[in-house]
């Protein structure tokens, strides 16, 4: 297995739950609630922690290599040894390999929840996968992962069937976000170069293997909460692919091609670092 | 040297290590700590956290360093470990007396895994205060990561449930 395509993969994940996490915490403070502002940041927390585990593995095998610093991280100009902080902090927009879905903006309550939805109803598959892998430190991530996973899925399930059951005004809210959302969520099937490449050699997980599961998951909560996924306008992909909702989708995230969103997102989350490297409290 | 006198001591050290956010509890009966390992001056400590963002767990592992070096240890390693995964059937039955006392209700035994389906809810959640049934779940996420918000129909207590993990 190469090594850089093996903390390229293992970026991936950390920058997924990194980015959703740090969304999620624009919320603290702005709840509608108490005790759902009080949630949401407790979703956060769990997905900052996934994401610092994620790091401080992958800045172990940047560190184990010498060269390798250069080669996966060629626009950090930290100098010394990389740690989780420098992988969050001095990383540009480029680097970053989350998917769409997860940088798009919170807007109202029901697209942060639905967002939340879309995202951890994959992230369960994948997470479920991730732990019988051979690579045991992301198997044991994944194995501690997943049982914050279950509930965010369970949460934000909830959220999405009493907003989109609800009145006429959350109905309406819910059936925009999905709108807007839908586009994203192609993205977290398809496989970048490095997951094809690291897949061959029978690591990580298969993609395509969680895309029918997760539509059954979608599907059944948007039933309950009377959405419907939007109409697909070219439906030439779903002959080949098995999926009864294929859609037109987004992609690009994974190998660095994000909107514009992300790079407002880390002039803020990385402004601190970046002005005062290093800098502790 | 026997090591089991030493593990036993550095256990009874542990004892008095309580985590910052629920004081009545010590790690060991949280069941976060999962190997302590001796040698003649050195001892090696690894615990596993509650959940992966808790922010009590960079507290917790000074707190056992700082209590094990006073005890006079000189050569103090605490590392964490993911792998098993903590789950709530690991706290011990002393620190469920302890968390009802305190006015959490402790978790429910056998449930270690949440249901993913949108409005599951678990058995009946007696309340700590007057033990009675008739509960209500207020929020899933409560003022920790591992608890729930819940009110007793009852008395009309708001209390936390220590959430199934």
């Amino acid at each position: 297995m190469r090594r850089d395509q093996h903390i390229h993969y293992l970026l991936h994940l950390a920058d997924d739950s990194l980015i959703l996490g740090h969304r999620n915490s624009e919320w603290t403070g702005h709840g509608p609630i108490l005790e759902q502002d009080i949630a949401l940041s407790n979703i956060s927390l769990d997905l900052i922690g996934q994401a610092r585990n994620l790091y401080q593995y992958a800045a172990r095998l940047v560190n184990r290599e010498r060269g390798m610093k250069e080669k996966v991280l060629p626009g950090v100009k930290v100098s010394g040894e990389v740690s989780e902080d420098t992988l969050a902090y001095f990383r540009d927009s480029r680097d970053y390999k989350n998917c769409l879905l997860v940088e798009q903006p919170n807007g109202d309550w029901g697209k942060t929840v639905l967002r939340q939805f879309l995202f951890s109803a994959f992230q369960f598959l994948l997470y479920d996968r991730l732990k019988q892998r051979d690579d045991q430190q992301v198997a044991a991530i994944a194995e501690k992962s997943i049982k914050e996973v279950a509930y965010h899925l369970r949460w934000s399930s909830e959220w999405v069937i009493r907003l989109g059951d609800g009145t006429a005004e959350s109905h309406r809210r819910m059936r925009h976000a999905l709108e807007d959302l839908w586009l994203f969520t192609g993205e977290l099937f398809v496989a970048a170069p490095y997951e094809q490449e690291l897949l061959a050699e029978g690591y990580g997980a298969d993609l395509s293997s969680c895309r029918l599961p997760w539509e059954d998951t979608i599907l059944e909560t948007l039933a309950r909460a009377g959405l419907f996924p939007p109409e697909d306008g070219t439906s030439n992909g779903s002959a080949h692919t098995g999926s009864a909702i294929m859609t037109r989708s987004r992609a690009g995230g994974k190998e660095g091609q994000h909107t514009e969103h992300l790079g407002y997102l880390l002039a803020e989350m990385q402004f601190l670092q970046r002005a005062y490297p290093g800098c502790e409290w | 040297m026997d090591y089991r006198i030493i593990e036993k001591e550095v256990r009874g050290l542990l004892e008095t290590v309580c985590d910052p956010e629920i004081p009545v509890l010590s790690v060991i009966d949280l069941g976060i700590i999962r190997k302590i390992e001796t040698e003649t001056d050195s001892v090696v400590v690894a615990l596993t956290p509650t959940y992966s963002g808790c922010p009590a767990l960079e507290a917790i592992i000074l707190d056992v360093y700082n209590t094990l070096r006073k005890a006079g240890y000189g050569n103090v390693q605490v590392r964490t470990e993911l792998s098993p995964a903590w789950t709530t059937d690991w706290i011990s039955e002393k620190g469920k007396d302890k968390l009802k006392a305190f006015g959490i209700a402790p978790p429910l035994p056998g449930q270690p895994v949440c249901h993913t389906r949108a409005f599951h809810e678990e058995e009946a959640i007696p309340c700590p205060r007057c033990n009675s049934y008739d509960t209500r779940l207020i929020s899933r996420f409560g003022s920790t990561p591992c608890k729930a918000l819940y009110q007793c129909r009852t008395c009309q207590e708001p209390f936390d449930y220590f959430k199934c993990h």
